[in-house]
């Protein structure tokens, strides 16, 4: 295995030139390189961010469906950073903070409405996942005006920090050292380089890899302390291919966070839409998102949540544990007794955990999007979560006079639920009365009553 | 036209205009929900700073003017946020209490409004700006109800605006040459609504800015700077009031070494005068008393 990878490395260091370095797609923070034969498909980036005045814990989670050999990042950090600094994590912890922050359906019975409307709360849900895709590159020695500050091997990454006195020197490093870098990613890497910015480039350690088991990469760590609060996303939408999709979690102390260079707008919450969309709540989410981007001119920041990390309601997911929140950076929480976790309860008051979390998504690219994201904490403790609501039609057959009227008044509810869901997704408003009616919410089609019926006091009561 | 307007008693004073400009874009914010303002939030700042004002006034002897309150009120509305109602209440009484309290030379040293934001954000997490949370829309509209003051008074104080404005496009766009970036970036950090309404409502409160015209310049010019840096070097997210307290403290320094006479608001326009005048003598109009009443 070992001998085959060397092998690999070495002829394509031989031939940098012969490998058909096509395409250059990238993702979030840095570019994701591979080798050119490679199809590559990075669904969607997910960060964790912890911040707490300037100290700063980034966990970032490739969602890399590729092979795995020739796997490499190319990540701008505020300083140099130590062995120390860097850590890998398991994605478990990012997919239960993914959970937890999810925008959740929530399904309601109607009751018999000869008894008493009671709402009851069944469950909920989570997506979430997105497109994008990737890119090209090999390897090979050399140095160039480039500094190395420091190698490391954690986990399985071979981590390399680099600084460089200008953009050229150091995009030639890169590209003499295998990695496919667009042109126009020089000007870029010129003006982080400007602005005191180091690299740090991971590549993935076959050897490593193989021995943790796993079939995918771990969630690179860095903790770091800076007074600049941001992601740098410049990098990846260089050359991209099309748009990138991009979660942040933030745990703060203080409040939710939002950015300051663009709107953080919260998406719209809280809506009653039809029951079918149950089984259809990932498309929904994602023409949904897709939808309000564009009512935004495609430049705003999502808030998709924004709790304290105590408690939810409804709960998509139980909320982070004590040694869960610390893997991530959450150093004021646990500590010594941290070990026996926390039984987070459902739906249940506030204990001082003091950890407020903040779900952002953003959809971007440079055109717009030009700048990093920059982000700042805020005083703002108050929750918001993203929450669709299906109510479920009461299907027995009361006859009192309650339930003619209740009977009565769904279809114009049914009707409500349609065009809300044609609002929020810009899905055809007939596809969405013909899935209804095949479903539990039928509804004649309203058809506008002759002027006349309405005319002598006939209604449609008995409807 | 706009000489006809502002030689009206009336139009004179530009309180008049920034109260129903700021109204207008609070309303337009409020109804496209561009702003997350409660009703009771707003209510609780005017309230706050006028009781304030009434007091002030009560205690120094004055009538109170209710007009600088509400200017000051509508301003902290329009960019300052809390998720209660107490820290914004406290906000408006510290924006027109510290025109009380906080005076040199017969007038008081920090712009109201400012002072309660770098107040309430360096000593509390409660209150908090948001910059970045205006849409384009907004931010048109405030460039427009800017531009709309500058023409209409624009021989009075509002040089300020262009020169805050300038300076710092400038420091932003040659930023973004020497590192080589899109020039996108600086347009984007311009097409801020919170940058708008502070050059045009904010810098440039005749009260709180220099009498001469050489000193207004180098305090606008010098408040663009201090916002750039703090902004772009120390990385302070709400640089730009800091930058604004900063040179309101350097202020009497300024007037010492260019001294006209003071601002009374209602002063008839005139040309700003470009000379540094190391003697204190009139200007082209009739003096003024030093002492003004605290509005």
């Amino acid at each position: 295995m070992k001998r085959s990878l060397k092998k690999a490395l070495i002829g394509v260091a031989a031939g940098v030139s012969a490998i058909a370095l096509t395409g250059g797609a990238v993702a979030f923070c840095g570019f994701y390189v591979a080798k050119a034969d490679t199809k590559l498909f990075n669904k969607a980036s997910k960060v964790a961010i912890m911040r707490d005045g300037e100290r700063t814990v980034i966990t970032m989670a490739n969602d890399y469906q590729g092979e795995l050999k020739e796997f490499a990042m190319v990540i701008p950090v505020p300083v140099v950073l130590e062995e120390g600094q860097i850590h890998v994590t398991e994605n478990a912890i990012l997919d239960h903070l993914d959970a937890y922050t999810a925008p959740r359906l929530v399904e309601y019975f109607d009751e018999d409405p000869c008894q008493r409307f009671e709402y009851r709360e069944l469950q909920s849900a989570a997506p979430v996942a997105e497109d994008e895709v990737i890119v090209t590159a090999a390897r090979k020695r050399d140095s160039l005006g480039v500094t190395v500050e420091a190698e490391y091997t954690v986990g399985e990454y071979d981590i390399q920090i680099l600084s460089a006195e200008e953009s050229g020197g150091l995009a030639t490093w890169l590209k003499q050292n295998g990695y496919r870098l667009p042109d126009s990613a020089e000007s870029t890497l010129g003006s982080y380089i400007k602005q005191g910015t180091k690299f740090f480039v991971a590549k993935v350690n076959l050897e490593t890899q193989s021995e943790t088991g796993l079939k995918y990469l771990r969630p690179l760590q860095i903790a770091f302390e800076s007074p600049k609060f941001m992601l740098p996303i410049r990098l990846g939408t260089v050359n991209a291919d099309g748009k990138q999709e991009l979660f942040v979690f933030a745990l703060t102390r203080s409040g939710r966070i939002e950015t300051t260079n663009y709107r953080t707008v919260k998406l719209p919450t809280g809506m009653d839409i039809p029951v079918y969309v149950k089984n259809e709540f990932g498309s929904f989410y994602k023409d949904m998102f897709h939808e309000q981007v564009k009512k935004e001119n495609e430049r705003a920041v999502f808030l998709e949540y924004a709790w304290d990390m105590n408690w939810c309601d409804p709960c998509a997911a139980d909320p982070l544990t004590q040694a869960e929140l610390r893997e991530l950076g959450v150093y004021w929480v646990g500590g010594d007794s941290a070990s026996q976790p926390q039984r987070p309860q459902r739906t249940i008051q506030p204990q001082a955990q003091d950890v407020f979390v903040t779900r952002l998504h953003v959809s971007y690219d440079a055109e717009h999007f030009p700048e990093d994201l920059m982000f700042k904490e805020t005083g703002d403790r108050s929750n918001y979560q993203g929450r669709y609501v299906l109510r479920h039609p009461y299907q027995g057959d009361s006859q009192c006079e309650a339930a003619k009227t209740y009977r009565a008044g769904l279809p114009k509810r049914f009707e409500q639920e349609a065009q809300t869901l044609a609002n929020l997704t810009g899905w055809e408003i007939d596809d969405i009365r013909a899935k209804m009616n095949a479903g539990e919410q039928f509804f004649e089609t309203p058809q506008k009553d002759p002027w006349w019926k309405r005319l002598w006091g006939g209604d449609e009561k008995e409807g | 036209m706009a000489f006809s307007l502002s030689s009206h008693p009336w139009f004179r004073d530009p309180r008049h205009y920034q109260i129903a400009t700021l109204s207008a874009l609070l309303g337009y914010g409020w109804i496209t929900g561009a702003f997350e303002i409660e009703a009771a939030q707003f209510t609780v700042i005017v309230l706050a700073a006028c009781a304030t004002q009434i007091i002030g006034s009560f205690l120094i002897a004055t009538r109170p003017d209710l007009r600088s309150a509400l200017v000051t009120s509508l301003s902290l509305a329009l960019l300052l946020r809390a998720d209660a109602v107490w820290p914004l209440a406290l906000a408006g009484a510290l924006a027109v209490g510290s025109k009380f309290a906080l005076r040199l030379n017969g007038t008081h040293i920090f712009n109201p409004a400012n002072f309660a934001i770098v107040a309430m954000t360096l000593a509390t997490g409660a209150a908090w700006t948001t910059p970045g949370q205006w849409g384009t829309a907004v931010w048109f509209a405030a460039l427009l109800a800017g531009a709309g003051m500058f023409v209409t008074y624009r021989a009075a104080r509002f040089d300020v605006p262009l020169i805050f404005l300038g300076v710092f496009a400038a420091l932003l766009i040659g930023r973004a040459l020497w590192l080589g970036d899109p020039l996108s970036i600086p347009l984007l950090r311009l097409q801020n609504g919170a940058l708008i309404l502070f050059a045009f409502f904010m810098i440039s409160d005749p009260k709180t800015t220099p009498d001469g015209a050489l000193a207004r310049a180098i305090f606008a010019g010098g408040a663009a700077l201090a916002a750039y840096v703090m902004t772009f070097h120390f990385f302070m997210a709400d640089g730009l009031f800091y930058a604004l307290a900063l040179l309101c403290i350097l202020r009497p320094l300024l007037e010492w070494a260019n001294p006209a006479p003071r601002y009374q608001w209602g002063d008839a326009v005139k040309p700003p005068q470009w000379k540094f005048r190391m003697r204190r003598s009139q200007s082209s109009s009739e003096p003024r008393p030093r002492i003004a009443p605290a509005e």
